[in-house]
């Protein structure tokens, strides 16, 4: 089990090194996250609680069905897939690393684009730091963890970029709502923290059960 | 064997369809909604049938992805699309009833209406993935039928907490005898009618295959 977790770290560590000398992802889901943010900000008039809980979980989770179209594809483009799938370690261990990674890096966006969207649209992101931050981890786990499975599945297809927003977002749609209405109840002129923490509740649940069935999953598929 | 079944299940289902009209005319008017109501006796077993078929694709893909039987995939693509087929009734007859019972053709934040549509998404989604994802699309499609078989509850309950107008489930076992009894009839018809298909859809499917090998092997 160590050796597997270790295995994980190393393969999240080797992405985020390429990652940090490229900075090709960095730079790219950040500007498009802000690029949805600048087409939200003139499709509302005046965005109110719940329209900006909106805005940010749509920025989010656009900017990270860019970043997993991109980790894989990586690996396929420099032909290193076949040389992940051979490493001596269990397959779930190549998953883990790379939904660590994507996670870090995702995490990272959010740290950028939370406090952007608190200036543009005065929303009340202080308020509740801990419960939002908390909101937003367990929604990008769940989203990555569906995302990271069907994206290494995908990276053999031809038309992957159109295939995976159109089985990934169906599928992440709990996330979606919880989330939403998570954010949305923290955001509100009279704010319903209890409401808040009922939806944390339930994508901490999401995630146990997607993970282990993506952990599980993962290991049937990428058989060959 | 399955030429006994096939043909048997689909003259029961079509005597049943063709008996059903008379039925749903012989039951009471609900005393508020009037004639629209008569909708729901294939409104709901449409629906029903829908989400069997979903869990269906969900076992069978599970079977696949755990033993790699073709049989299981066969089954599993069967259920898919007859998830959609069965949905698009259920999408379809339900908005002609809420147009009248409500007053609007959809209504977002409303459990079953989301679970409905979310799920048919879904079941779309296998099928597009099974079109255009080449070869090894069968593991894909397998593991988005996983998927969607475990969203269920999570659908449910997330949008369970918003307040809702369709009836609860509670409605069917309240129905007066003199309307339950077209209502099981048609869910009968339907489930029947299901099975018939499923059966000649993994027929085909099977047969599809075998076509293909046989190619395969006069070419080499």
């Amino acid at each position: 089990m160590t050796t597997a977790l270790r295995a994980a770290w190393l393969i999240a560590a080797k992405d985020l090194r390429t990652e940090f000398r490229s900075r090709e992802l960095v730079y790219t889901t950040l500007f498009f996250g802000m690029a949805c943010v600048l087409v939200f900000a003139f499709a509302f008039a005046a965005p109110s609680g719940d329209a900006i809980a909106g805005v940010l979980w749509i920025a989010v989770l656009f900017s990270g069905t860019v970043a997993l179209g991109r980790t894989f594809e990586r690996e396929r483009q420099n032909e290193t897939l076949r040389a992940l799938l051979l490493a001596p370690v269990e397959r779930g261990a190549v998953y883990l690393g790379k939904l660590i990674g994507l996670m870090i890096l995702l995490g990272g966006l959010e740290l950028v684009l939370v406090p952007i969207i608190g200036i543009l649209f005065t929303a009340p992101v202080g308020r509740a730091p801990w419960l939002l931050a908390g909101l937003l981890l367990s929604g990008t786990l769940g989203f990555a963890a569906v995302g990271t499975l069907f994206s290494a599945m995908l990276s053999r297809v031809q038309s992957r970029d159109i295939l995976l927003p159109v089985v990934l977002y169906p599928l992440t749609v709990p996330v979606v709502i919880a989330g939403v209405e998570g954010t949305a109840a923290i955001f509100a002129a009279d704010p319903r923290f209890d409401v808040a923490r009922m939806w944390l509740a339930m994508l901490i649940f999401f995630d146990a059960v997607f993970v282990t069935l993506a952990l599980w999953t993962f290991g049937a598929v990428m058989r060959e | 064997m399955q030429r006994v079944i096939v043909p048997g299940l689909l003259a029961v289902a079509a005597l049943m369809f063709a008996r059903a009209p008379y039925l749903i005319d012989a039951a009471p008017y609900e005393s508020t909604m009037g004639l629209v109501q008569k909708i729901f006796y294939f409104h709901v077993p449409a629906a029903m049938t829908s989400m069997l078929s979903a869990f269906v694709c969900g076992i069978a893909s599970v079977l696949y992805l755990w033993r790699r039987r073709p049989a299981a995939d066969h089954t599993a693509l069967a259920g898919a699309e007859l998830v959609v087929v069965f949905g698009v009734i259920a999408l379809v007859t339900g908005p002609l009833w809420a147009r009248k019972a409500w007053g609007v053709w959809w209504q977002w934040g409303d459990a079953r209406l989301t679970i409905t549509f979310v799920m048919w998404m879904i079941f779309v989604a296998y099928l597009l993935l099974r079109r255009f994802g080449g070869p090894g699309s069968e593991v894909m499609s397998a593991a988005v039928g996983l998927f969607g078989m475990a969203l269920v509850p999570f659908v449910y309950l997330s949008v369970n907490f918003w307040r809702t107008i369709h009836p609860t489930t509670d409605v069917v076992r309240s129905l007066p005898p003199e309307m339950a009894w077209p209502f099981r009839w048609s869910i009968v018809a339907f489930v029947l009618f299901y099975a018939a298909l499923v059966l000649v859809r993994v027929r085909l499917e099977r047969q599809r295959l075998a076509l293909d090998e046989a190619y395969a092997a006069l070419e080499e």
